[in-house]
């Protein structure tokens, strides 16, 4: 396993830096985390146009420019340290995993070349009100007509599920439980029967709707009753893509708490003398470094194929969120009184760490996934 | 000539080895062998027994030697941070009369640094080095000295200038254990153990050849050994497991690493014994507890990742990065570590926990870790001291107001 990044992968870490720097400041993010569309449809274009992100995981056969995982993650580590409000780990991230794991060869090529070039953006509506992220939680029920499904039931927690011009949707069956008759589907977002609800978010940054679908027509991906290990396989993807963006925001506010603990005086020195505030931050970057670590190294996982990726999709989600959260909390503690005001940045991130360490599992949850998915080797 | 490649290094240990490697030669003989070619240590230079090679080479190296298991120089104890030292610092005289008997293994040596008055504030050092016109007199004391008992030789820092700023006054030197100056007596740790030594000088002697860098430069060397010991260089870790090969080289090696590695039997323990804690909850059915399951999981992913964290450092330093603090880090993890093991430990022990020696778990075993992690966040640096040098020198953070910069003899000390 590659330990270090390329210098290819640095060069092109830098561009997505430079460019995450220009169209996503803080400023930027606070209006839009205010809309409802919680995206600026510009800023989209040139990312998908000018970078090419959303085409970054689609093999090129797809229309896709056949990056890995790891470019992949590079991207949603600069993304979360930006905190940039764009539909790509819905688009990019999610759906385009559910796709290239579930679908056949036919349906990735119709689905996939428009949201690689970005003019359409998808996401995966898999999760449901009961706040489940295993197969068995799911509910909404899928009926087989002759080359169509009939949806009926809801979706929740669903990410830019408001926005999303192409939902794939997680259903099973009807008759199924557990984790036979899992099936993945396709529908237009504005389809016929859904009826979508902006949810308010305690992370303004990441929006979620609520879907409902009261006999909504969908087109099967895949083998209908068959997604189970597509849908655990894109689970695990995406938790190790959110771990990822997790880092990149533990990494921006650990740095702007050291920041400001060497310009803030009190008792007549800089805080950032005081040991109270440096054993923080030293206790901050070993935490961010080993999760970095458990994010890199599931990354470089998910290209090599590893058959552990399933640990070490939960070792990540865990180890990120856990030190998002903690930093996160800490950055707030570092500055003081400034810290828990809104024109102060911190809570923008504090929230993204908050939303993310529950989205797809929290860390108890992968943890107990750890203890299940554990072999030796890893 | 060419730029040595792996292939051309490989080929040529391949050579040498199938032309010398003997294990009917005595250790000493063999490793004079390996001292003369070079091969011993491909990464030292090649005026000093080595042959300048970079370390991904000398890993290739020791790839050869491990294939056909010829024995290598010797490694364990302090004999590798003393080897650096005076590789960096020394003179051509120290490097003649001491580099080739640390590989043969004849001579084993002790690092006399920490005082009774000095342990993080290892600049705060009492012991005295007076001259008096022909040699150094050495009087004061150190303590948490491994391997001092059987020691030829000891790093010592001693304070040589009383007026000067405490990091100025200190001088490093060489000093000859086997003399009637200096007294060892055991110490004995809180787990039972007694791995250390304190050493007693009385009017001991030093040569002034035995001097290390300048007067006054004691700090400065001090730190090389340090940065050496921090990152490794030093044998703790090394030939733990046996090679189960027979044959009178490998009994003398063996030899040599058991008594070496004596004082180290419950280091294992010390780092938490992540090994155990899964089989530990299968057998006992701590398994099936919850609660035990996610401090488990803690362990192990805080394991892991620190694992992959060290690999992360190795492989940028492998691309020309220089090795910085993260040592600290790795240290820090690693004490974070042994406390969690430590912790998941006691919950799947249960009331065996309050068990020790042949009563208790693992005939032992499982109590010896719970009283010897406290050891990992003090020894080398304490944790403290590893998140101030993290905050530093890392996040480059400003360092506490002093109040021992002044002549060391003004700066208050411990009531002795």
């Amino acid at each position: 396993m590659q330990f270090t990044f390329t210098g290819e992968q640095h060069q092109f870490r830098d561009v997505v830096k430079r460019f995450l720097r220009d169209k996503s400041p803080a400023t930027e993010v606070r209006r839009l985390m205010e809309t409802d569309e919680g995206f600026d449809p510009v800023v989209w274009k040139q990312l998908s146009e000018e970078l090419a992100l959303p085409a970054l995981p689609v093999p090129e056969i797809f229309g896709g420019a056949g990056f890995g995982f790891v470019e992949l993650s590079i991207v949603m580590e600069e993304m979360g340290r930006s905190l940039l409000c764009a539909p790509y780990f819905s688009s990019a991230v999610l759906a385009v995993s559910a796709i290239l794991n579930a679908g056949t060869e036919n349906q990735k090529q119709s689905l996939l070349p428009q949201i690689a070039s970005g003019s359409i953006r998808a996401t995966l509506a898999m999760t449901e009100s009961n706040g489940r992220w295993d197969a068995s939680a799911v509910e909404l029920v899928a009926q087989v007509e002759k080359d169509h499904f009939v949806l009926r039931g809801e979706k929740s927690f669903v990410v830019d599920g408001h926005t999303a011009d192409l939902l794939i949707v997680v259903a099973r069956l009807e008759g199924s439980e557990g984790d036979n008759g899992i099936s993945f589907c396709s529908v237009d977002g504005d389809a016929p029967g859904i009826e979508k609800t902006l949810l308010r978010t305690m992370d303004p940054t990441r929006k979620l709707a609520r879907l409902d679908f009261n006999g909504v027509r969908a087109q099967p991906l895949g083998e209908p009753g068959a997604g189970f290990h597509a849908l655990n396989k894109t689970l695990d993807q995406a938790a190790i893509a959110l771990s990822n963006e997790m880092v990149g925001g533990a990494q921006f506010l650990m740095d702007s708490a050291i920041e400001y603990s060497k310009i803030r005086v009190q008792f007549g020195r800089v805080i950032g003398s005081f040991q109270a505030i440096k054993h923080k931050c030293a206790d901050m970057l070993i935490q961010l470094e080993l999760a970095k670590s458990a994010a890199y190294y599931a990354a470089a996982a998910v290209d090599a194929g590893d058959s552990c990726l399933p640990a070490l999709a939960s070792m990540a989600k865990s180890a990120a969120s856990d030190a998002y959260m903690q930093i996160a909390a800490e950055c707030i503690q570092i500055h003081g009184g400034i810290g828990f005001t809104w024109d102060q940045d911190t809570h923008l991130w504090f929230k993204r760490a908050k939303s993310s360490e529950v989205f797809l599992g929290d860390p108890a949850y992968h943890r107990e996934l750890v203890m299940q998915r554990w072999e030796e080797g890893i | 000539m060419n730029d040595p490649t792996e292939g051309s290094v490989r080929e040529e240990v391949r050579t040498w080895l199938a032309d010398n490697w003997d294990p009917n030669l005595s250790l000493v003989d063999w490793r004079n062998k390996l001292a003369d070619s070079g091969w011993g240590v491909p990464g030292w230079p090649k005026q000093w027994y080595g042959r300048d090679l970079h370390a991904v080479l000398a890993s290739t190296v020791e790839e050869e030697f491990a294939a056909i298991n010829a024995v290598g120089v010797a490694r364990t104890g302090i004999r590798m941070l003393a080897a650096a030292t005076i590789l960096e610092h020394g003179t051509d005289v120290h490097k003649k009369k001491f580099l080739r008997r640390i590989l043969t293994g004849e001579d084993t040596w002790c690092q006399l640094f920490s005082e009774p008055g000095s342990g993080s504030d290892l600049a705060g050092a009492t012991t005295r080095a007076d001259y008096d016109g022909e040699k150094w007199i050495i009087n004061g004391q150190k303590v948490w000295t491994t391997s001092a008992h059987h020691a030829d030789y000891g790093l010592l820092l001693a304070r040589t200038d009383w007026d000067l700023p405490k990091h100025q006054g200190l001088t490093y030197f060489i000093l000859n254990m086997k003399q009637p100056g200096v007294d060892v007596h055991q110490l004995r740790q809180m787990n039972g153990h007694a791995s250390f030594n304190q050493v007693f000088f009385t009017d001991a002697q030093i040569a002034p050849q035995y001097q290390v860098d300048e007067k006054g430069a004691g700090w400065k060397v001090a730190m090389t050994t340090l940065a050496h010991e921090r990152r490794g260089a030093g044998g703790l870790g090394r030939a733990n497991h046996d090679s189960g090969l027979t044959g009178p080289i490998y009994e003398e090696e063996r030899k040599e690493i058991a008594t070496v590695m004596e004082p180290y039997k419950w280091y294992p323990q010390r780092a938490g014994r992540v090994d155990l804690a899964l089989p530990r909850a299968r057998e006992t059915g701590r398994i099936e507890d919850a609660n035990v399951r996610q401090e488990i999981a803690k362990l192990l992913i805080m394991s892991k990742s620190a694992g992959w964290t060290a690999q992360r450092a190795r492989a940028a330093q492998e691309q020309g990065m220089p090795q910085g603090p993260e040592g600290s880090l790795s240290k820090l993890a690693a004490s974070n570590v042994a406390r969690q093991a430590s912790r998941v430990h006691t919950l799947i022990s249960g009331a065996d926990a309050l068990l020790t020696g042949s009563d208790g778990a693992m005939d032992g075993v499982i109590a010896e870790i719970l009283v010897s992690v406290p050891a990992t966040s003090i020894a080398g640096g304490t944790d403290e001291i590893q998140r101030n040098i993290i905050a530093e020198r890392v996040l480059g953070m400003e360092k506490e107001p002093r109040f021992d910069t002044g002549p060391f003899k003004d700066v208050p000390k411990n009531v002795t």
